[in-house]
């Protein structure tokens, strides 16, 4: 199992645990408090140096050596988090003002208590093993059981400062970014990787638009040039007929495989049109009633886009039907696409990965699918999408 | 015929270019973007314009606004419309300027087919309208009402008439007499409901119902 924060490691079981570097971490972590303790120090020095001369002078001097501690101690405090958490921590809004709030947490309280903890656990054992060394008046037995005694507590104290490193490190972590940010960042990240496959898609398409498919219309338009002057029935025509031919296959397939690429009408003119285009090529006539106040945002089309022709290609593949229907409509800021069919039903998610893909895409958009399906049908399908 | 092109891309504006003056047209102007074509066709004042759906500088459907806009402007201007794929939308939105007479909307890939090309553009030219068969075979998939009472035959016939063909022309292909047509597009004309006192449009308005599905 991989272990990325200090509380984690405590789960391992004893040797590998004692033998790993986490408990040193969790000790360099503790002992780094000695950094904001010095910090902590020159703002009491200020505050004295200035109630020498005046309490008001005192107050602003304390203050200003405050703000000057706590941006200091703030990127320390996030630095030496990672010795306990190397899970990095989501940018968050108000990054400075929660930097703040835990730097000023550390001057006041965390520093003292974390070296003191750190002195015990790990003074209490030391000076048991060399009591005899500092107590030499000692009974010899007396000597040598504490001593025992001494060195059998330090792997209790990697526990101890172990745990708590990693509970210190869990509450600045819970200050720099709280709990619900990080889904967020993960949502975050998970749309910039679909809008990445967007741009990616949209790239290819005009690639092959521009480069592959005016080549091979040129290529095309010459060959039935070519055709024109050449003697009716002999070889040479039908070669460039065949020629002729061969090339507007490729030209036919390409046209396809763009299109599966990037609807261009999708981004030209919206959904409303694009759904229409898509239902006007199945082979199973589907009825279109999509009614939008204007265009959508571009994901939110881009994935109810994404719904449409998924269920109309599962229609046209599985259902067996004879009708089908898409209806969109935005309902209290929620675009609400069904497709429905007169098909089979026994529509199932768990079968195939249409449509999970379909619900981890609406995911991104925190948007819900949802299916009825019963067998004999009919099949209905929703997709709804916040906008 | 004086035609003006508008293409981004070189290679095939100059195809296009060479294909058309090879058989007796003028391009007056090649251009390469939207703002480019309206002030060609204001300059050069052409009888047929031949564009690209998608163009600089946005490259979304440019091509296509700028047409719109030329015919609403010039009256009687034919316009030839190339796409890179099937749109219903687009094909939709060009027949219904100007009735749909003197328009056309094509896949590239038939520039390939150059006599078929080049005879789809003198029918436009005249007058007429055309409608890439790719763009029929999808509509006749969705066999909405009023469509559904057609027959299958009829439905057949409207498709030829979206292509812009002429009575003659449709009877070859499906192999029966001109009377014959003639019968299939009268049943046709009555089943959606096109009075014939619209006579010269009627062909436009049935693909037109056709295309609105």
């Amino acid at each position: 199992m991989l272990n990325r924060t200090a509380l984690e490691a405590l789960t391992r079981r004893p040797l590998p645990f004692l033998a790993s570097a986490w408990p040193w971490r969790g000790a360099a972590y503790l002992a780094a408090s000695a950094v904001p303790g010095l910090a902590a120090g020159l703002v009491v020095a200020a505050v004295a140096a200035g109630t020498l001369v005046s309490t008001a002078l005192g107050v602003v001097a304390g203050l200003a050596a405050l703000a000057v501690a706590a941006v200091v101690v703030a990127p320390f405090e996030r630095l030496r988090l990672r010795l306990v958490d190397a899970v990095p921590v989501p940018r968050v809004r108000n990054r400075r003002g929660r930097e703040a709030a835990l730097a000023v947490m550390t001057l006041f309280v965390l520093w003292w208590i974390d070296l003191i903890m750190l002195s015990v656990t790990i003074g209490g054992p030391v000076v048991l093993a060399l009591t005899p060394v500092l107590q030499g008046e000692l009974a010899p037995l007396a000597g040598v059981l504490s001593t025992v005694a001494g060195v059998l507590l330090l792997p209790v104290a990697a526990y101890t400062i172990t745990a708590w490193g990693g509970a210190r490190g869990a509450m600045a972590r819970a200050v720099l970014a709280p709990a619900q940010s990080e889904l967020s960042e993960v949502l975050r990240s998970r749309a910039r990787l679909v809008d990445a496959f967007e741009m990616e898609r949209r790239r290819i398409e005009r690639d092959l638009h521009d480069g592959a498919q005016q080549r091979l219309v040129s290529l095309s338009m010459s060959l039935g040039l070519a055709g024109l002057d050449l003697p009716e029935g002999s070889e040479a025509a039908r070669l460039v007929r065949q020629a002729h031919d061969e090339a507007k296959r490729a030209l036919a397939e390409l046209r396809e495989l763009i299109r599966g690429v990037h609807s261009q009408v999708l981004t030209d003119r919206g959904l409303a049109a694009a759904v229409q285009d898509v239902a006007g090529r199945s082979p199973v006539p589907v009825d279109v009633d999509v009614e939008l106040p204007g265009r959508l945002p571009a994901p939110v089309e881009v994935t109810a886009y994404y719904v449409v022709t998924e269920a109309l290609a599962n229609l046209a593949k599985h259902s067996g039907a004879a009708r089908g229907s898409v209806t969109g409509r935005v309902e209290r800021g929620t675009l609400v696409v069904e497709v429905r069919d007169d098909g089979a039903g026994g529509a199932d998610p768990a079968r195939g990965t249409g449509l999970t893909g379909l619900a981890d895409r609406l995911a991104v958009v925190e948007g819900r699918l949802s299916l009825s399906s019963p067998p004999g049908g009919p099949t209905r399908l929703r997709a709804e999408i916040p906008c | 015929m004086r035609v003006v092109i508008a293409e981004d891309a070189v290679l095939l504006r100059e195809g296009l270019a060479g294909l058309l003056e090879r058989f007796g047209h003028t391009v007056v102007a090649s251009v390469g973007d939207a703002p480019a074509l309206v002030e060609a066709v204001t300059e050069h004042r052409p009888e047929a314009v031949v564009t690209d759906v998608r163009m600089p500088p946005g490259f979304t459907d440019e091509g296509l606004r700028a047409a719109l806009e030329l015919r609403a402007g010039n009256p009687g201007l034919a316009v030839l419309v190339l796409s890179q794929y099937v749109e219903q939308t687009y094909a939709a939105e060009l027949l219904e300027s100007g009735g749909g007479a003197g328009v056309g909307y094509l896949l590239k890939d038939r520039i390939g087919d150059v006599r078929e090309f080049v005879d789809a553009l003198d029918r436009v030219a005249a007058g007429g309208t055309v409608v890439d068969p790719e763009v029929v075979r999808q509509l006749l998939r969705r066999r909405r009402d009023p469509l559904a009472r057609l027959t299958p035959r009829e439905q057949e016939v409207l498709g030829l008439i979206a292509e812009g063909r002429s009575n003659a022309s449709i009877g070859k292909e499906l192999h029966v007499t001109e009377a014959a047509v003639a019968k299939h597009i009268a049943n046709i004309f009555a089943k959606l409901d096109l009075p014939p006192a619209a006579d010269g449009h009627r062909r436009v308005l049935a693909v037109l119902t056709y295309l609105k599905g």
